[in-house]
């Protein structure tokens, strides 16, 4: 039985990834988008189709974010519509290259190569975080939210004009923040991420603005990027909607949770096995990789539930959490902003 | 019948579609939260 061209499996698996997807980043503050379109490769999506989508998927999560932080925090707007044009840059950069690459009929092989690196060191900086949960705890009173980082303030002293004042204060280099959209914006088109989780910090340590600035401002740019990247994929009709908006009524759903779950888990008790999700994320697509480079299709099943069913596993332990705790609510912990990835 | 548009047209209505669909989930289950939360609080109470 056929429901909107999908199978009927297909289409409770993308509900039901798309709500798992929200619950964990709703919980951890992020998009998500960086779990969609592996997923789709791994689905066999063209490459460009699975980009497209998962741009498309975080546009959706982004509109979603802003509404809800509707006063997105402190925000740039000089700062963030020069983001915004050199993110869009970048991002059309990115879809010629997987354009190009897919004319040579290497997109997948190279995006999910890409993918295997990048789920392989979230993983893994997750994991050291977790390792080194203690020393945050004593850091985390060092740190003040309007503090410029000393990285941040290095770069802002090297004057190569034209100098851009920032809203919060200091100054930055035009090439600086084009360097550092272009190349985020790049990065989100050749792999279809929305790219909060490396956007964010190079507004933060590059461009030099303070965490609270930052963070809105990342938002800011993200979502109208991820418009332009929807736009630029949907011209060549590589946005597939049907898929996009089962993945968007459950990640809708399950980012409601996800958020409310901060106020009853403790992030620091699943911390870890995040890591661990997304290093076994990445063994999955390798496992994909390797049995297309092999010419078998008998690694697949265990690609897909590696990836997939390492994300239901932590996201199906969070909610374990939320109804164990039976609405004490006792809020260890602040959510975390969404930056909207 | 969206393919019979022109490019530019078909994406602004894929960007479109997506931004309605974003808003229409955040206020849709915003209300469902509203109905159901109290509803939730009143059955673990019991």
């Amino acid at each position: 039985m056929e429901v909107l061209g999908l199978s009927l499996t297909l289409l409770v698996l993308f509900v039901s990834f798309g709500f798992m997807v929200g619950v964990l980043f709703g919980f951890f503050g992020m998009g998500g988008s960086f779990l969609i379109t592996p997923t789709l490769l791994l689905l066999d999506y063209p490459a460009s189709v699975a980009i497209g989508s998962g741009l498309a998927f975080y546009f959706g999560t982004s509109v979603i974010a802003v509404l809800k932080h509707y006063d997105i925090g402190q925000v740039d707007y000089k700062l963030g519509a020069i983001m915004f044009v050199v993110l869009s840059i970048g991002i059309e950069l990115g879809s010629r290259l997987v354009f190009g690459l897919e004319a040579l009929g290497i997109a997948n092989f190279v995006t999910g190569v890409a993918y295997v690196v990048l789920l392989a060191g979230i993983g893994a900086l997750f994991l050291r975080r977790a390792s080194n949960l203690e020393d945050d705890e004593d850091d985390a009173g060092d740190v003040s939210d309007d503090e410029i980082p000393p990285v941040g303030q290095k770069i802002q002293s090297y004057s190569v004009p034209p100098m851009i004042s920032l809203t919060a204060g200091g100054r930055a280099s035009l090439w600086t923040i084009s360097g550092a959209g272009g190349s985020v914006g790049l990065v989100s088109g050749l792999i279809g991420v929305g790219g909060g989780f490396i956007r964010m910090p190079a507004i933060y340590y590059l461009i030099g603005t303070p965490l609270s600035a930052a963070v809105g401002t990342s938002l800011f740019a993200g979502l109208f990027s991820g418009a332009f990247g929807a736009f630029t994929y949907g011209m060549s009709g590589s946005v597939d909607l049907t898929v996009v908006s089962l993945l968007l009524v459950g990640s809708a759903l399950g980012a409601r949770i996800g958020s409310a779950a901060t106020a009853t888990v403790d992030e620091d008790d699943v911390i870890v096995y995040f890591g661990i999700m997304m290093v076994l994320a990445s063994a999955g697509i390798a496992l994909s990789e390797l049995a297309n480079w092999l010419g078998t299709g008998a690694l697949d099943l265990v690609s897909v539930l590696l990836l997939v069913g390492s994300s239901f596993a932590v996201a199906s332990m969070i909610l374990y959490q939320v109804v164990r705790s039976g609405g004490t609510d006792e809020p260890d912990t602040q959510p975390a902003p969404d930056r909207g990835d | 019948m969206i393919e019979s548009l022109s490019a530019p047209v078909q994406a602004t209505l894929v960007v479109g579609a997506i931004l309605v669909q974003a808003v229409a989930l955040y206020v849709g289950y915003g209300i469902l939260e509203r109905v159901a939360t109290p509803l939730i609080e009143t059955m673990t109470k019991t």
